[in-house]
């Protein structure tokens, strides 16, 4: 009974939706410049913008499109203000050409997408299917973005302010890829806001009086030239590995089975993995943070001791690829995903979980960290009960799985 | 433990509002809360819905396979969202609107005409108003007395002339529910 709960004392908690905290993460991170195009369901950080923005005398663009309103921000992160910029699915698609000249430019920016269903116009509803277009790259061209995945509303709070740091510090663009759910919900915050120190820029266009002019720009026509430069954006790119891998993980200590998820995802595969161990399945769940830099070190850490590895997605299976590449047949890896605006019930991550059980073996327990198992259980395992699927329950296995594990 | 509340009517019922009133209450008592409306296309004359999820730990999935709770406040949403409940599950329905009986035995079916109850406090379209005070009468999320705050706190800042219209249909529908639970639906 609520009334029976002792009240916290939580005076600042506001209540803020999704799109709302995000864009005014970004004002109070200094945001100078804002530019878009309305698309559902990120319309409440254009309009939350169009209202803040000209209030602080700071700029808001509503773009004549896609394209406009990316290109204007390559034009402004050029000099050295901080930019924000953002879209849904398919306009990503149309902002994909400037993303790969910023990244080409080493331009620091802030892009948001709020994904929906696809692909084309697909619908409006909550997606993770841009995990290939964000992660992978967009444009054209060697290179990477850090992209940064929100599970709940305080922490894309958060990230926002951390995003404009790692743009500034490594002169990149960097995404912030959330879903429709994150966008149109609302939770109960209290708003940590940051804004990021200032860095003295000594590449920005910001007026060539008293000095030699500065050129921001991708193009190198003399191949000696770009592939020096890509050697140094792919140096680049190691350093902003080895400092920006980001994750987090719950009940994995002694977990056999481990869900791999993020953002809202993640969130059904927490409810799912408690319900889970309620019915005597121990399973954990590890969180990506950064989808790039890719958390592939606790990953593979924890493939050699887990039963199995579950990755859920609202997509019809794309980190599942980075998973699978990370466990390197240490485990066998399994796959549910939902598309097109659905997303999985916990209890359907929770069938999954005892399908994978069902078909996986136990883990030896003095196989060591590093021992390879053999070769036939590395190879991943799909999620429909297969040939090699036992007829009935294994002597001398214990079966959570076939426990009545449902709440 | 987390307890789901789906709002579900007409556009303009007030069906957002409702639910977040109720969130407001429940993070004004200290809980967790997680609001979603549903943003899809609709058809005119359809349903709107939103689902309100109330816990005192962190919230996990923005999913529910099923509702605790579900506020039906014109015909189509009774339609769809009837097999949402929950085996012992709640039930709120706007008698003014429909018509049919609910098919659910499973369940707790609270009866209550709320448009007319909403007319009388002042304004249809306070519905949503009257049935949040049902809800709470049979499934204390929060106490009455947060709920009226919250609607204190929202509509002083924005309309204040018409809280006590509000004040008075959320008090209609607690009272009605309570009533309610003496006799069959």
């Amino acid at each position: 009974m609520a009334s029976a709960v002792p009240p916290r004392p939580a005076p600042e908690r506001v209540l803020m939706k999704g799109n709302e905290a995000i864009a005014e993460a970004a004002i109070q991170a200094g945001c100078d410049a804002y530019f878009g195009y309305p698309i559902t369901p990120q319309a409440e950080i254009l309009e939350w913008m169009a209202r803040r923005m000209p209030e602080l005398g700071r700029v808001f663009v509503q773009a004549e499109s896609e394209l406009g309103a990316i290109n204007m921000g390559l034009g402004a992160a050029s000099t050295g203000a901080r930019v924000l910029v953002s879209s849904s699915s398919p306009g990503t698609s149309l902002m994909a050409e400037g993303m790969s000249y910023m990244a080409g430019s080493e331009v620091p920016l802030v892009f948001v997408d709020v994904m929906r269903g696809g692909p084309g116009l697909g619908s409006i509803g909550p997606s993770q299917g841009d995990y290939f277009q964000m992660v992978k790259g967009h444009g054209h061209g060697d290179y990477r973005t850090p992209v940064l995945a929100p599970s709940s509303i305080a922490e894309a709070i958060a990230l926002v302010a951390d995003a404009f740091e790692i743009a500034e510090r490594f002169r990149t663009p960097v995404v912030i890829l959330a879903d429709g759910t994150l966008g149109q919900a609302m939770e109960p915050v209290v708003p940590a806001y940051r804004n990021p120190a200032r860095q003295v820029f000594d590449w920005a266009a910001t007026g060539a009086t008293g000095r030699r002019p500065r050129v921001v720009r991708s193009l190198h026509l003399k191949p000696e030239d770009l592939e020096a430069h890509n050697e140094h954006l792919q140096a680049k790119y190691r350093a902003i590995e080895a400092a920006e891998t980001r994750w987090t993980g719950e009940l994995l200590d002694d977990a056999e089975l481990v869900i791999v998820a993020y953002g809202t995802a993640a969130r059904v595969a927490r409810t799912a993995i408690r319900r889970a161990r309620e019915g005597g399945l121990r399973a954990g769940l590890l969180r990506p943070i950064s989808l790039w830099p890719f958390p592939s070190a606790p990953i593979a850490e924890l493939a050699s001791r887990a039963r199995g590895i579950l990755v859920v997605e609202l997509s019809a299976g794309q980190m599942v690829e980075d998973v699978r590449l990370a466990v390197e047949g240490r485990a066998p890896v399994a796959f549910h995903g939902r598309t097109g605006g659905m997303v999985p019930t916990p209890d359907e991550v929770l069938v999954s979980l005892r399908h994978l059980w069902a078909i996986t073996a136990p883990r030896p327990p003095e196989a060591g960290r590093d021992e390879r198992p053999p070769r036939r259980t590395a190879r991943s395992v799909p999620i429909e009960p297969s040939m090699r699927r036992p007829a009935s329950t294994p002597e001398g296995v214990d079966e959570p799985a076939f426990q009545e594990v449902w709440r | 433990m987390e307890r789901s509340t789906i709002f579900a009517g007409f556009g303009g019922q007030g069906i957002l509002f409702a639910g977040n009133i109720l969130a407001r209450a429940a993070m004004a008592e200290g809980l967790e809360v997680f609001w979603i409306p549903s943003y899809g296309p609709e058809m005119r004359g359809g349903t709107a819905s939103c689902t309100v999820i109330v816990a005192e730990e962190p919230i996990g999935s923005p999913v529910i396979d099923r509702a605790d709770a579900v506020v039906a406040l014109n015909p189509p949403s009774m339609a769809r969202f009837e097999a949402s409940v929950g085996p012992r599950g709640l039930l709120v329905l706007n008698t003014s609107l429909i018509e049919a009986q609910p098919s659910r035995t499973d369940i707790e079916v609270v009866a209550v005409p709320c448009t007319a109850l909403a007319r009388t406090a002042g304004d249809d379209k306070l519905v949503s108003v009257v049935a949040l005070g049902a809800l709470i009468a049979r499934r204390p999320l929060v106490p009455l007395a947060a709920v009226r705050r919250a609607l204190e706190v929202v509509l002083l800042a924005k309309r204040p002339e018409i809280l006590a219209a509000d004040l008075a249909a959320l008090e209609a529908g607690y009272a009605a529910a309570l009533e309610g639970a003496l006799t069959p639906v």
